[in-house]
């Protein structure tokens, strides 16, 4: 009814169609209809990344009893397309002593691969960009690209703070990155398959089949370790403004900034992603009743309802010291993960 | 400037830090030089003096009532006791008494401006910490207080409340319904700070025993105020040595056990609570009567030499005048708590880390105008 499902049948006969009556080899129409989806979903991640930094100040700002912005718009909705405009008339400056390339290069890496990451998300019914059958491997190594482009704008600002901000979330992300993995493990035995759609396909009916009851430990671990992943408070450690002023960005202005800024949001909203793709039914309806709903609603509706969980955690709690932050991920999160994994394979293996 | 860092001698796995004067949680202008190997603190030096405004020279060249506008200045978080200080040793100098409701009067507002500068410290310490919403609830109560001080002295900050022999104007009517519904509602305000931080494990982690200051080297540094109250120290000039209307007042004073990061938090969280006492008992007794002793424009003390203190928000602050009969002061020296805390923070952040120190730097509770006057 309101599925996209048979719109891009429609996109795909009309792309077919014209390329075979050309006479064109099939490889144009499938090129032309993957340009199509990239367009489709940066866009679909702009405006999501928009929306997301206007909800995060809404959010601190309801936590903190204030009302954040409301001056722009109805309840100042177009606040962060102004600020985004703003931030790219905004003069590029890179320091005398920082290594150029590696300088640029950061921001750029750190936004290229949060979106290559979308490639394997499941939005809805038939909505995937490509279905590989080991989407979750290819989500878990190219997110670990973060580090490197962290690493890369920590060094190349050439500035003790950004450098000491650069070498904690190195520390951090490849801590983190552990239990992480460890984590997702458990859904992965259990439903057999590395593929995102296959996930989302076997927790169906109704919300008790969602792999978050047999694997809370798993999502805990996960939500944690993510929020680490994501350099979020509490483990917000590479980026302490207190400590480090602004940590690894703090040489940037301008659009390398909003890049960074944006990935940090698009970041967030990926994560949920995976997690409701995971342990939340992806875009199943709770309740068999509940498919008038499009599928794409309740996966986007899913996912931001656990960004505003780790936005919470943020407004909530004080900063982790990096001492404690690993002795939490080597002492606690990673046995934790090992448990859940041995008490799933044993659950799998008799039952 | 360039040769505070160059006199520092560092191995090749150590590196220097210049942390400020620009920056976010130094709370102003402070200067800190770090040595740092990886996150350790190696080794820390203050450079202070960077809002320095020679008070002290200032006063030499005004009559004693003209100087009570500058003192504001001294602790912008805190100025009514920086003016009750001042007025305190000036009237001990020239032998003024000044009328019971004077004196609850100025209880009443110091005790409020207590409240308002442990909320700042509050807020700016949680902070530090990375937790964001305390600062804001901190500031919102902040706000109530300040709008008290607007109804009766017409300013927010700098209030020039105190007079040589009195205060400049009474409370309005109004006053005491909004303080009496302030101290109830601002108990159970506390109560949610406190929700916040005190058992939050993460905040505990970070604060318990964090930099522990034994009495001894507290003594020996100069500390005071709640600084030294939670190294386990009983000492606060309101009970030990009493001034103004304090000895009519019934209240306790919070001390700590370890002296770490942790205590010192939880005494001025207490302390929050006691402020609220006093402020309900000075309402409850305030005498009728005027407010002002009746005290000449210009008066010439007699050649002396006074040093008169009072318990501020930071610990001690006091005021050495000498005079030589005329009506300016020959030499004023202003003794603040906060140049004696800057002096701690080598001491206590040797061997933490860079998250400790700020932190640490929080728990002071050091406000740069103070340090630098």
């Amino acid at each position: 009814m309101l599925e996209l499902t048979g719109i891009l049948q429609w996109v795909v006969s009309i792309v077919v169609g014209i390329s075979e009556s050309l006479g064109l080899p099939a490889i144009v129409s499938d090129i032309v209809l993957m340009l199509l989806t990239i367009v489709a979903i940066v866009v679909f991640l702009l405006i999501m990344c928009l929306f997301l930094v206007w909800w995060e100040r809404k959010v601190s700002a309801h936590i903190q009893d204030r009302l954040g912005p409301m001056m722009a718009g109805w309840h100042g909705w177009y606040q962060t397309i102004a600020d985004a405009l703003k931030l790219l008339q905004k003069e590029d400056i890179i320091v005398k002593s920082a290594d150029r390339k590696v300088h640029f290069w950061a921001p750029v890496i750190v936004f290229t691969v949060c979106l290559a990451a979308y490639a394997v998300i499941p939005f809805g019914k038939g909505l995937i960009a490509s279905d590989v059958s080991i989407g979750l491997l290819y989500i878990l190594a190219i997110t670990s690209f973060t580090v490197i482009a962290l690493l890369m704008a920590g060094w190349g600002s050439n500035n003790k703070y950004a450098l000491l901000g650069g070498m904690r979330s190195a520390a951090q992300i490849v801590s983190y990155e552990v239990p992480l993995t460890l984590s997702v493990l458990g859904v992965v035995l259990m439903s057999g398959s590395l593929s995102m759609y296959h996930f989302v396909e076997v927790q169906t009916d109704c919300f008790w089949n969602w792999y978050i009851w047999p694997q809370l430990l798993g999502f805990f671990i996960y939500i944690s370790a993510a929020t680490a992943e994501l350099n979020r408070t509490p483990f917000d450690l590479p980026e302490a403004e207190q400590e480090l002023v602004a940590g690894f960005n703090i040489e940037y202005s301008g659009m390398k900034f909003a890049m960074f800024f944006l990935a940090e949001f698009l970041n967030m909203f990926t994560a949920s992603a995976i997690a409701t793709t995971l342990f939340l039914g992806g875009w199943q309806p709770p309740l068999p009743g509940l498919d008038f709903i499009p599928s794409y609603l309740w996966f986007i509706g899913k996912s931001l309802f656990l960004v505003f969980v780790i936005m919470w955690f943020k407004w909530t709690y004080p900063r982790l010291r990096v001492d404690h932050l690993m002795a939490f991920a080597w002492k606690i999160l990673l046995p934790l993960a090992f448990v859940n994994i041995i008490l799933t394979a044993l659950g799998v293996y008799f039952f | 400037m360039s040769d505070l860092i160059k006199d520092i001698q560092h191995n090749e796995d150590e590196f220097i830090i210049n942390m400020g004067p620009q920056h976010p949680s130094t709370h102003g202008v402070l200067r800190l030089i770090l040595k740092m190997k990886g996150e350790f603190i190696m080794d820390l030096i203050p450079d202070v003096g960077f809002l320095h405004r020679s008070l002290e020279k200032i006063a030499e060249n005004r009559t004693y009532a003209q100087f009570m506008p500058f003192t504001d200045r001294v602790d912008y978080c805190a100025s009514i006791p920086c003016n009750f200080a001042w007025a305190a040793a000036v009237e001990k100098l020239a032998e003024i008494e000044i009328p019971d409701r004077a004196q609850y009067l100025r209880v009443i507002m110091a005790e409020l401006n207590r409240i308002a500068s442990h909320l700042v410290w509050l807020g700016t310490m949680s902070l530090d910490l990375g937790a964001f919403t305390p600062f804001l609830y901190a500031f919102r109560e902040r706000e109530q207080i300040l709008d008290m001080f607007e109804m009766t002295c017409g300013q927010r900050l700098t209030y020039n409340y105190m007079r040589i022999g009195g205060v400049s104007k009474d409370v309005p009517p109004k006053f005491y319904k909004r303080c009496k519904d302030f101290t109830v509602d601002f108990r159970k305000k506390v109560d949610d700070y406190e929700a916040l931080l005190t058992y939050n494990p993460i905040f505990l982690t970070r604060t318990k025993n964090v930099a522990i200051l034994p009495v001894d080297d507290a003594l020996n540094y100069g500390a005071s105020g709640p600084t030294i109250r939670a190294s386990g120290h009983d000492w606060d000039l309101r009970k030990t040595h009493p001034y103004s209307s304090y000895d009519k007042f019934n209240f306790e004073i919070p001390t700590g056990k370890t002296g770490d990061v942790w205590d010192r938090y939880l005494v001025r969280i207490r302390e929050m609570r006691i402020c609220c006492d006093i402020i309900d008992q000075a309402l409850e007794g305030l005498p009728e009567g005027p407010i002002m002793a009746r005290v000449p424009k210009m008066f010439k003390p007699k050649p002396n030499e006074v040093y008169s203190r009072i318990e501020a928000p930071r610990g001690e602050m006091g005021y050495y005048i000498i005079s030589d009969g005329t009506t300016k002061p020959y030499r004023v020296k202003i003794r603040t708590a906060s140049f004696a805390h800057v002096q701690l923070m080598n001491y206590l952040c040797k061997g933490w880390k860079i998250a400790d120190l700020v932190a640490i730097f929080g728990s002071l509770d050091i406000v740069l105008p103070e340090v630098d006057r």
